[in-house]
């Protein structure tokens, strides 16, 4: 009678562990597995060739602290984070704001907005790498025409080729995170602008005192989205200077896939992304922390 | 949910200035793809006039002929097709079952399983990706296409967009299938999967856009020529033909061209794929 009941909670779980196996063993092998390994990783001076790796202790991270070259990808991604997080919010909370309160041309104006995100990475930056050339591309050809003798030389100065990689990535990407503030704007009820019209707010007050607090959450989440977003950035770096003039537009994630995938030193490449991935967790932790608090209704 | 509108009074005016900043500053968003096109229709010598004509004289279409014998164009868009297909529907069938199973079904250590998948949300995989080539080399897989298929096929993202849509649907619903003689699998294909074509489209068009567009893994993934995918041929292209304008042009307008069509034939199920994923973020 006992083991009839056993065997049949046993049968009961039959279907779910099928269902959820395929996941399972996908998850396993490429993504568990590969985490540990690469803490592991970490500690060895692992090359990726078939030489047995020694284990190194602390070395990989040590080292990490005085590579000059590590330390310039982190200070360039940082500022790569510190412009295009804010102008990419901006810029999304304008358009967002701004088709919100029109009624001609939306459709448009949206699919006009979003259309760079679908576009893929590569393609853009490969047109805006010849839009950027300083010599025979438009932007100069138009910026000396309006009067601007000495215009940058954008990807071949290594004071200006960070800077257009923002302003491609923060083109690229701001229509999605519109679309995502536009959905949060159109569900704070209605109710809320009829009380603040009747208490005489203006359009303004409307927008400082209904608006941004209804829409905190989702601006907080855009925020979130865009930071974490920010220490991913590869493909326009890769197609666009490939990191350079110098090291000027050499982020994390290039670093790393040079180190990897390049230099062949696996067990360093591992330690920076053992870095990288530190400063996602601690993202998203703070994330969690400052949910409750920033975000008021 | 989009299609809401404001009705509140307005003033003409300041509403049509407002209209005209938003024409110009859309202008100025699709400013690089009128460019890319026009600069694909012209010859080099055209382009580089000075003054800049920006309408071509001429019609200039050789571009687009000589592309395909400059790369092995047909092959790359083949590899990319197949590829982002296979993907997409895998991944879209396994994270269905999951999420189906967390939210209907008995699995033992349910909630210890789901909270691991879902560390695959806060974790980004360029933290992983050199310990993942390790594995995927060691097993055999590094350059070959079966070896990129493996890693993009778990989604932690998929399962849960896909659990939240189940979660939502009545338990009465599966109790009344069993009473009626069916087996899971046969409520999953028949009964759930189904119901979920708005979740399904989502998830689709995420999972194939994100593919087709994929760069990075397939740098590190595909080594042959006869692997590559188009991101990875117009890399290479644009690396041998920096000076050639109007032929590098001419090769990304025609990868753009099929992500564009997809696009306008289902812009509302894109735009409204962002909305939802940013609902329930």
């Amino acid at each position: 009678m006992m083991t009839n009941q056993r065997l049949r909670n046993y049968k009961s779980y039959i279907p779910g562990t099928l269902f959820i196996l395929p996941a399972f063993v996908l998850f396993a092998i490429f993504i568990f597995i590969p985490l540990v390994y690469g803490l592991v990783m970490s500690f060895t001076d692992y090359g990726g060739f078939n030489v047995t790796p020694n284990f190194v202790g602390l070395d990989n991270y040590s080292r990490l602290l005085q590579d000059d070259y590590f330390l310039i990808s982190l200070k360039n991604n940082f500022i790569y984070t510190l412009l295009f997080v804010p102008l990419t919010m901006l810029l999304a909370l304008f358009a967002a704001i701004a088709l919100n309160n029109i009624l001609h041309l939306r459709k448009y104006l949206r699919i006009s907005f979003y259309f760079p995100y679908i576009t893929s990475m590569v393609s853009i930056a490969i047109a805006w790498g010849l839009l950027f050339n300083p010599v025979s591309g438009p932007i100069n050809y138009i910026l000396k025409a309006i009067g601007i003798a000495n215009p940058p030389e954008w990807l071949m100065s290594s004071q200006w080729a960070l800077l257009a990689i923002i302003l491609v990535a923060v083109w690229k990407s701001f229509g999605y995170y519109m679309i995502i503030l536009l959905a949060g704007i159109q569900g704070i009820p209605q109710h809320l602008y009829e009380a603040a019209e009747l208490d005489g707010a203006s359009k303004f007050q409307q927008f400082l005192y209904v608006t941004l607090p209804s829409l905190s959450p989702t601006l907080f989440m855009v925020m979130v989205l865009t930071i974490i977003n920010s220490f991913q950035v590869f493909d326009l770096v890769s197609v666009m200077t490939d990191g350079g003039p110098g090291r000027s537009t050499n982020v994390l994630v290039f670093r790393i896939y040079q180190e990897a995938f390049v230099n062949y030193r696996m067990g360093y490449a591992a330690a920076m992304s053992t870095v990288l991935f530190l400063i996602i967790m601690v993202i998203s932790l703070i994330q969690f922390r400052l949910e409750k608090k920033w975000v008021t209704y | 949910m989009l299609t809401v509108i404001n009705t509140t009074k307005r003033t003409k005016l300041p509403y049509y200035l407002l209209l005209l900043v938003l024409v110009i500053f859309s202008l100025a968003t699709l400013f690089p793809f009128l460019w890319m096109i026009s600069a694909s229709l012209r010859t080099d010598v055209d382009l580089f006039k000075n003054p800049m004509n920006w309408i071509p004289q001429t019609l200039y279409l050789d571009n687009y002929k000589e592309v395909w014998q400059a790369i092995p164009f047909a092959q790359y868009f083949l590899n990319t097709v197949k590829l982002s297909v296979i993907i997409t529907v895998l991944q879209v069938v396994i994270c269905s079952m999951a999420a189906y199973a967390f939210a209907k079904l008995k699995i033992p250590f349910k909630n210890l399983i789901f909270i691991l998948f879902m560390t695959n949300l806060m974790m980004p995989w360029h933290s992983i990706m050199v310990p993942q080539f390790s594995v995927v080399s060691s097993l055999g897989l590094y350059n070959t296409h079966s070896g990129y298929i493996l890693i993009q096929l778990f989604s932690g993202f998929g399962i849960f967009l896909m659990r939240q849509f189940f979660m939502s649907l009545p338990n009465e619903l599966n109790e009344a299938a069993r009473v009626d003689g069916y087996n899971e699998w046969k409520i999953f294909w028949r009964i759930m999967m189904p119901l979920s074509a708005a979740s399904l489209s989502t998830l689709t068009i995420f999972t194939f856009t994100f593919m087709w567009n994929d760069y990075l893994a397939p740098l590190i993934y595909l080594n042959d020529d006869n692997l590559k995918t188009l991101q990875l041929g117009l890399k290479a292209f644009q690396t041998e033909h920096t000076m050639d304008y109007g032929l590098l042009m001419a090769g990304t307008v025609l990868a753009t061209i099929p992500m564009v069509a997809v696009f306008l034939a289902g812009e509302r199920f894109f735009i409204q794929s962002v909305a939802t994923t940013g609902m329930k973020n």
